[in-house]
């Protein structure tokens, strides 16, 4: 039990001095199959948006749905780069690329087949939003999506 | 001595925390009962149970390190009761430099399509069976991808027997070659063999049980085609008892296809295995099983399509599904407007010709290797159409055609259920009130005369983006004879940022749930949840 606490207490001591800023040197595939390290994903000094995403998740697909219809005008005014992360595993892995292109999706697309990629940027459930300023650092980020969680997401990128 | 150096690793961390960085999540889980006579929920003594996790982790550059606090007291009912007590059930170090990559302490890995290896975690499920030991990567020339490793995995709170190696080679063919090629051919090969004594008086077992596997994607342009084949040694299950002994080996083999275009998809995915288990220990139990055969139907998230959810019989089974997804553009007839999207999927899974080798006690046995029985284990026609009204308004419909095993899937005797046929349809309106509020409604109905007869289900759920929800819904099963049990529930939460707290009070029914493969049965239950959950 002293060592929980001490534990704890640590944890508590620790939480105050950082966060998460970088991204995590994980390998995660590509639709072609290759292997990407996530930490080197950048936009040319751009701000990205980094979404869990599944294609059984509903909540999920419906986010990223919503942000292709605008997805154009956001590109236009940002130059904002959208990189979906799928969490499905094989059972639904080969639906991700018929899903991504039968919606029109223009998005970045990984696939992070065990979860490590997960696990290690601290998401439990899906979806979860994270954005990063030019510096790759992330400043924002968001658990779940509800109608019309794009607009504050945009009003983040926006103030960059 | 073990927390001794926990606490020094943290110190270290903690030392280095300016330079580093330092991350986690945070999961609490609280859930009060009550006993409910009519729905056949009993309350444990505890009255209110509690599933936490704590996850912490630093990071400096290319060294990480992080460790997870589990705390059950008690566990969840829906959780095993293995499950108990506080823990630092994972902790682990890892380091890369120069395409070698080391982690010691805990690890999740899989190999291929985990098939021959895969731990992995699902804090829904109650299922975490990451290894304790040692993995070594490397990639050589910038196209072999070695991985390699050894440990123990774990069950509940505690390390099996059986200690397990394993080593896997990946290679882009093209890329080793040098060839400039839009077209990819990723070839690998595993190996994992699991050590345990044998300490059986009476059977000769064997202490090293192999099961290798081979695999090939070719990947070009628009289409993607997979295939692999694993194998396992004999790995009988080492009872004391006459004849509980099976000396049979397993295979399984899996292949998908999928093809794309812009509004178009399409992928197949089947397989066949006969006594594919893969333990970490020498038993016959679910729970130490190490490898992953992936359920070929579709994973539903509507409450009734997913009522009666495929599992796997890695016992043995055939069976193949196939999806089409297709987008009308919009301004064509069936596009309207805003255009319109559908998804046909259908699955079909059968026992093997003659049964699995499992299940027949010589060793000579072998099932006919592309043919099935005619006996059904699931089957799964389901449609789902997705179309925007207008600018408010958007509806998602499905209907869904299944057939379900009770008997075999839950593994109840033969003829006790027999078939489950059902019908299901489900509509699903958004309807947008403001820019940031939002109405959303689920009706759902699942028509069977088999079982507890038809259900229906009614929710109502109001979102205040980016802060609120709300949504009350009830499960009710008018097609009972006996009980028309309601099953009434009232959720409200909120989020800011990265945290989200939600309350609900209500009951759940008894069912199966199954999340990668795993299904488990989890009992009725009646109170209030408390949910918090935060990354920082």
């Amino acid at each position: 039990m002293r060592v929980v606490f001490s534990l704890m207490f640590l944890i508590a001591g620790v939480t105050c001095l950082a966060q998460i800023k970088s991204l995590p040197s994980v390998n995660v595939k590509t639709l072609e199959g290759n292997q990407f390290n996530f930490k080197n994903i950048e936009n040319n000094g751009n701000p990205i948006v980094i979404s869990f995403w599944a294609t059984w998740c509903k909540p999920c697909t419906k986010e990223l749905n919503n942000i292709a219809e605008i997805y154009e005008d956001w590109q236009d005014e940002t130059n904002v780069k959208l990189v979906a992360v799928s969490i499905d595993d094989r059972r639904s892995q080969s639906k991700v690329a018929p899903y991504v292109n039968s919606s029109g999706w223009e998005y970045e697309i990984y696939i992070d087949s065990n979860s490590d990629l997960k696990r290690a940027m601290g998401v439990s459930t899906v979806p979860h939003t994270f954005l990063l300023d030019k510096n790759i650092q992330i400043i924002w980020q968001h658990r779940g999506y509800v109608e019309g969680d794009e607009y504050e997401l945009f009003d983040e990128i926006l103030k960059l | 001595m073990k927390k001794l150096f926990l606490i020094a690793l943290l110190f270290t961390s903690y030392s280095y925390a300016q330079e580093g960085e330092i991350h986690g999540d945070f999961q609490l889980n609280l859930q009060s009962y009550k006993d409910d006579a009519r729905i056949g929920a009993i309350a444990p003594d505890e009255i209110i149970l509690n599933n936490s996790f704590f996850n912490l982790i630093y990071s400096k550059g290319n060294f990480s390190t992080g460790v997870r606090y589990e705390s059950y007291l008690n566990a969840l009912l829906d959780y095993d009761s293995e499950f108990q007590g506080n823990s630092i059930a994972y902790r682990y170090a890892s380091y890369s430099l120069d395409n070698l990559d080391v982690t010691v302490g805990n690890y999740y890995e899989q190999f291929g399509s985990g098939l021959v290896f895969r731990t992995y975690e699902n804090k829904g499920l109650g299922v975490d069976n990451a290894m304790d030991g040692v993995r070594v990567k490397y990639n050589i020339l910038n196209s072999i991808d070695i991985k390699s490793f050894i440990g123990k995995s774990r069950t509940y709170l505690e390390y099996s027997d059986g200690i397990i190696r394993g080593i896997d080679f990946e290679t882009n063919l093209f890329e080793l070659l040098a060839l400039e090629n839009s077209t990819n051919l990723i070839l690998g090969s595993s190996f994992v063999s699991r050590f345990q004594k044998d300490n059986n008086p009476k059977f000769n077992l064997p202490q090293n049980v192999g099961i290798y596997g081979l695999r090939s994607n070719l990947i070009s342009g628009n289409f993607n085609y997979y295939l692999e084949y694993v194998h396992k040694y004999n790995d009988p299950a080492g009872s004391i008892a006459d004849n509980s002994n099976n000396y049979a080996s397993g295979n399984a083999i899996k292949t998908s296809l999928t093809y794309f275009q812009k509004g178009l998809g399409f992928s197949f995915d089947a397989h066949r295995v006969d006594n594919m288990e893969f333990r970490s220990e020498r038993q016959q139990s679910k729970e130490y099983i190490i490898n992953y055969i992936p359920t070929l139907s579709k994973q539903h998230s509507y409450t009734l399509l997913a009522f009666y959810p495929c599992a796997t019989q890695s016992n043995g089974e055939i069976g193949f599904q196939s999806d089409l997804y297709y987008k009308f553009d919009r301004g064509t007839k069936f596009g309207g407007k805003y255009g319109t999207k559908i998804n046909i999927n259908y699955s079909r899974v059968l026992a093997l010709d003659g049964g699995s080798s499992i299940k027949n006690d010589s060793i000579d046995f072998t099932p006919t290797f592309f043919g099935s029985s005619n006996e059904l284990f699931y089957s799964d026609l389901n449609l789902e159409l997705i179309k925007k009204i207008n600018s408010k308004l958007r509806v998602n419909s499905t209907l869904a055609f299944q057939k379900y095993n009770k008997d075999v899937l839950e593994g109840k005797l033969p003829g006790e259920y027999g078939i489950i046929e059902s019908t299901i349809g489900v509509i699903d309106a958004t309807y947008k009130l403001k820019r940031k509020h939002t109405l959303r409604t689920e009706l759902q109905a699942l028509l069977t005369d088999d079982d507890d007869g038809s259900w229906s289900m009614a929710l109502v759920e109001y979102t205040m983006s980016p802060n609120w929800f709300f949504a009350i819904q009830d499960l009710y099963n008018f097609g009972n004879d006996d009980q028309k049990n309601h099953y009434f529930n009232l959720n409200f939460g909120y989020i800011k940022g990265s945290n989200r707290i939600e309350i609900g009070y209500g009951k759940k029914r008894a069912g199966i749930f199954c999340v990668g493969g795993v299904c488990k049965e989890v009992p009725s239950s009646n109170g209030f949840s408390l949910n918090i959950s935060s990354s920082f």
